[in-house]
């Protein structure tokens, strides 16, 4: 197949890919949080004991990733979306992702 | 010379697996070079896009295995709780490092924030690689496209060596360590 049939012409997969990266960082954020901080909430994502809450943070993170994903990229498949605003939503999502999964941040939300 | 079970699968999860990506990660400045070098400088053939696109998947790949063997494999040995009457924590890392003020930062920062940044690098080269797989030479169209995967593999690399520079500090500190012992060279003056 040639270079030009295999052209996808428009931009819209690629902006889902991006986009539900920082849709998986702030989940990831969020969800190291409440583990920290809401013993309930730990326990619920304590879902393979010897890993811990861990477990369930990532598993679950991976899982809003992958259902992220496949919404947007179902959603924008056959349009040119504004790359621009993806990414800097992106930026802003995964900006707070980190953030939320620094220690020192984590403890400063939580008073300690 | 020889090391115990769980130093092996350490050994798998930080260098095999983590120090490989890490190393990978100067061919994908390569890869980044082709989608924004000029056209006249350097235009990568449709196979060359595609061999990029493969490169960035086994990118992502060494990044999951990294993360799964660390979260699934050694942490739970990493953060092992020892019965009520031991002392000697040598076999239980978190609560080594935790015992002492002068090591406790690499738990209480380096271990609490490694195990949750090193997954932002799979996710990140995962979401690189569909794009290149998917694009190809066409990402020379997409400025703000080139601009995201730019971000992303920067980001990869970040969490990636950040994560490797805790766990091999996390292992100087107090190392993962037990488990059957695997024979790598039987000494010439036994």
């Amino acid at each position: 197949m040639s270079e030009s049939l295999a052209m996808p012409g428009t931009n819209g997969k690629g902006a889902a890919a991006v986009l539900a990266v920082g849709v998986a960082s702030v989940t990831l954020g969020v969800f190291t949080l409440a583990g920290d901080a809401i013993p309930a909430a730990a326990s619920f994502f304590n879902v393979w004991n010897p890993t811990g809450p861990l477990s369930g943070v990532t598993g679950f993170t991976i899982l809003i990733w992958l259902a992220a994903w496949g919404f947007l990229s179902r959603r924008w498949a056959a349009r040119n979306v504004n790359f621009h605003r993806i990414n800097l939503a992106a930026l802003v999502m995964i900006a707070a992702g980190l953030l939320l999964t620094f220690p020192p941040v984590m403890d400063l939300l939580q008073g300690k | 010379m020889e090391i115990t079970f769980r130093d092996a699968v350490t050994v798998m999860h930080g260098m095999a697996f983590g120090g490989l990506l890490l190393l990978t990660f100067s061919g994908a400045g390569i890869a980044l070079y082709a989608i924004c070098a000029p056209a006249d400088s350097w235009t990568p053939a449709a196979r060359e896009n595609r061999f990029l696109g493969w490169y960035f998947s086994a990118m992502a790949a060494l990044g999951w295995l990294t993360v799964f063997a660390g979260a699934y494999l050694v942490y739970p040995w990493y953060r092992a709780r020892p019965p009520a009457s031991t002392t000697d924590l040598s076999g239980y890392p978190q609560r080594l490092l935790m015992s002492s003020p002068t090591t406790t930062g690499w738990h209480d920062i380096g271990m609490e924030w490694k195990e949750h940044l090193a997954w932002f690098a799979p996710l990140c080269l995962t979401a690189v690689a569909y794009i290149f797989l998917r694009y190809g030479a066409q990402l020379r169209r997409y400025k703000e496209m080139r601009n995201a995967v730019i971000g992303l593999v920067a980001l990869a690399f970040f969490a990636a060596a950040f994560a490797g520079f805790f766990g091999a500090m996390l292992n100087k500190n107090a190392p993962v360590r037990g488990g059957a012992n695997i024979i790598l060279m039987r000494s010439s003056h036994e």
